[in-house]
């Protein structure tokens, strides 16, 4: 079921086009990864879709609903995190929370609000003040503000911003946990194409307003052409052993650290097994950024990236 | 609405700005009644000028809590849009700066009832800097000074009301200044909705009020006609009118009386009409606007 229909959706800001002629749909339950560069125009999507924006052209459908018309019975079953999640610095997060479940319509208990906070990892910090927060806590507490009406829907932008590694993997998980346990359908936008790739279940990706393409992540990846990064203790002596074997057409790149391989996802088994077969100690395996290749293919800061690689 | 308008005056009166005019009106209550306290009879020989001769009344009954009040009164309510620009301007405008504007204007509530529980707030807090006003500068100066008739001068004699009759005076004149500080309280909503910083609304609104209260007291023929009665700072001083009595033929004030209660009820309607007219130009706007910070 589509939880969200966006049809021809354009916005101008007087000579400039945000978002031109963007349709697309979330379905149920998808983690849905909204990708572009920065500019390409997420945040004005993910504005217009929260009536912050006023769309030039198009039509939104969330829950079956006209935002237009039914703008207050849609939003009450939305949660979101813009961009950084800013609060009010003078209240402590208890008030915080409160302060926005009433604003969504929900008489929660306090019991509950304080529920809420140990599970975004804010329990007995109940009391203290937002502006004593580090950015991590505000990001947790930005989430707890978008949960705790208990929305179908959540929307989250740019949400490992200003994120430290374990904060971006505890944003990651807490995406997962919402959608395989708690059935919630999430959109999230992001520049970081690896955290998209490692959540999302379908994906939209956004040129200068426009869409250029949206599918599951899989069917949009060419498996034909996933690169695969192998750890080995000796690459010089193994990229000539590989020399002599039809693999060798696939080698795309050998360093004194690792090899790099180009091929179809489903001949990595057989590839590990050849090299070890001919006794070299792969001590790592992995398909590398093969949403960044994708998507590098299809933006036009390809030819950027590549001068720097090459 | 209720729930709306609760969550705006939480907001209002948990920040520490809040408290700034509390307590700035509170200091300069204190030095206005330690000067009159201390040197009290030059200020009142001052004010009486040459009429001093024909007074038949004490200095120091003329030095009352009474007439302490009226003299703040005067001082102060040209300086107290000030501290009312400094919440008002800030209620939209610090909301966009602070990131927080886009968060609520998210959740399932109107624009304009957000926009309305807003003004309502910013004008409870217009409300309660006044009472606290007439608490201090009244209640205070009584305790201090003690109560007896109050002298009013006027522009060619000097005006004696019953201590008895004054009461009723300060309440109705509280309650006009409301409105008119109300009024500067919606000029600053209304600014506060294109910007992204409070200073800017908050300067502006000082700004305007400047002029406009310039352009009110020059005595200039031509503005006396066109421009003076649609200024809204013309009308902000009207609670004057309320200590204006009618004169009986002997030359004395009679009590319960005001001497031109059309122009106290003229200048109300206008102060209304322009709270309407900054109110739902801001809505307007308002619900307009691209929300963007």
């Amino acid at each position: 079921m589509s939880l969200v229909t966006v049809s021809q959706l354009s916005k101008k800001f007087r000579n400039h086009t945000a978002v031109d002629d963007l349709s697309f749909s979330v379905n149920e339950g998808d983690v849905y990864g909204f990708l572009g560069q920065n500019g390409a125009g997420k945040s004005t999507t993910i504005r217009m879709l929260l009536t912050l924006v006023k769309p030039t052209a198009g039509h939104i459908e969330l829950f079956g609903l006209d935002l237009r018309r039914e703008r207050k019975k849609i939003l009450s079953q939305v949660g979101a995190v813009i961009e950084k999640p800013d609060l009010y610095k003078y209240l402590n997060a208890y008030e915080n929370l409160s302060l926005f479940a009433r604003m969504s319509g929900s008489k929660i208990t306090k019991r509950e609000l304080n529920t809420q906070l140990e599970m975004v990892g804010l329990g007995g910090r109940e009391n203290d003040k937002v502006k004593t927060f580090s950015q991590g806590m505000k990001q947790r507490l930005g989430i707890a503000v978008a949960l705790v009406h208990n929305p179908r829907l959540i929307i989250l932008d740019e949400p490992t911003n200003g994120l430290d590694p374990l904060g971006i993997a505890d944003m990651r998980n807490l995406i997962l946990h919402l959608s395989r346990n708690l059935n919630k359908t999430v959109i999230v936008s992001s520049h970081l194409l690896h955290e998209i790739e490692q959540i999302s279940t379908r994906m939209l990706i956004i040129e200068e307003g426009k869409k250029m393409v949206e599918g599951t992540v899989a069917s949009l990846m060419d498996p034909a052409k996933t690169l695969v990064e192998l750890e080995v203790d000796d690459p010089k002596a193994a990229a000539s052993l590989i020399e002599s074997t039809p693999w060798f057409t696939y080698l795309q790149k050998t360093t004194n650290k690792i090899l790099i391989f180009q091929l179809p996802r489903e001949l990595i088994p057989e590839l590990n097994r050849v090299l070890v077969g001919l006794q070299v100690n792969v001590l790592s395996l992995q398909a590398r950024n093969s949403l960044e290749t994708y998507f590098l293919s299809l933006t036009r800061s390809k030819q950027h990236v590549a001068a720097f690689t090459d | 609405m209720w729930q709306l308008l609760q969550i705006e005056l939480l907001k209002i009166f948990r920040k520490p700005r809040t408290y700034i005019s509390f307590g700035a009106i509170a200091v300069m209550v204190v030095i206005i009644q330690i000067a009159l306290k201390s040197d009290g009879q030059s200020y009142i020989e001052f004010i009486v000028g040459g009429l001093k001769d024909s007074l038949d009344i004490p200095f120091r009954n003329i030095l009352n809590g009474y007439f302490v009040c009226f003299v703040i009164l005067n001082l102060l309510l040209i300086h107290i849009p000030l501290l009312i620009a400094l919440v008002a301007g800030d209620s939209i405008a610090g909301e966009a700066n602070m990131g927080t504007l886009r968060l609520i204007a998210s959740k399932p509530v109107s624009r304009t009832g957000l926009m309305l529980a807003k003004f309502m707030a910013t004008a409870i807090y217009t409300a309660l800097l006044l009472i606290w006003l007439a608490f201090i500068s009244l209640l205070l100066s009584v305790l201090i000074f003690g109560t007896n008739d109050i002298l009013i001068a006027r522009n060619d004699y000097l005006e004696i009301i019953r201590s008895n009759d004054v009461m009723w005076r300060y309440a109705a004149a509280f309650g006009f200044a409301t409105l008119a500080l109300t009024t500067v309280a919606a000029l600053a909503f209304l600014l506060s909705v294109f910007a992204e910083n409070s200073i800017g609304p908050i300067v502006s609104t000082i700004s305007i009020v400047i002029v406009f209260t310039i352009l009110s007291e020059m005595q200039i023929p031509l503005y006396d006609r066109t421009v003076k009665p649609y200024l809204f700072t013309s009308h902000m001083l009207a609670w004057k009118g309320f200590f204006y009595c009618k004169i009986d033929s002997g030359g004395s004030s009679i009590p319960g009386t005001i001497e031109n209660i059309r122009a106290i009820g003229k200048s109300s309607l206008i102060l209304i009409l322009y709270i309407i007219g900054f109110v739902s130009a801001a809505i307007l706007v308002f619900n307009k606007k691209d929300i963007l910070s």
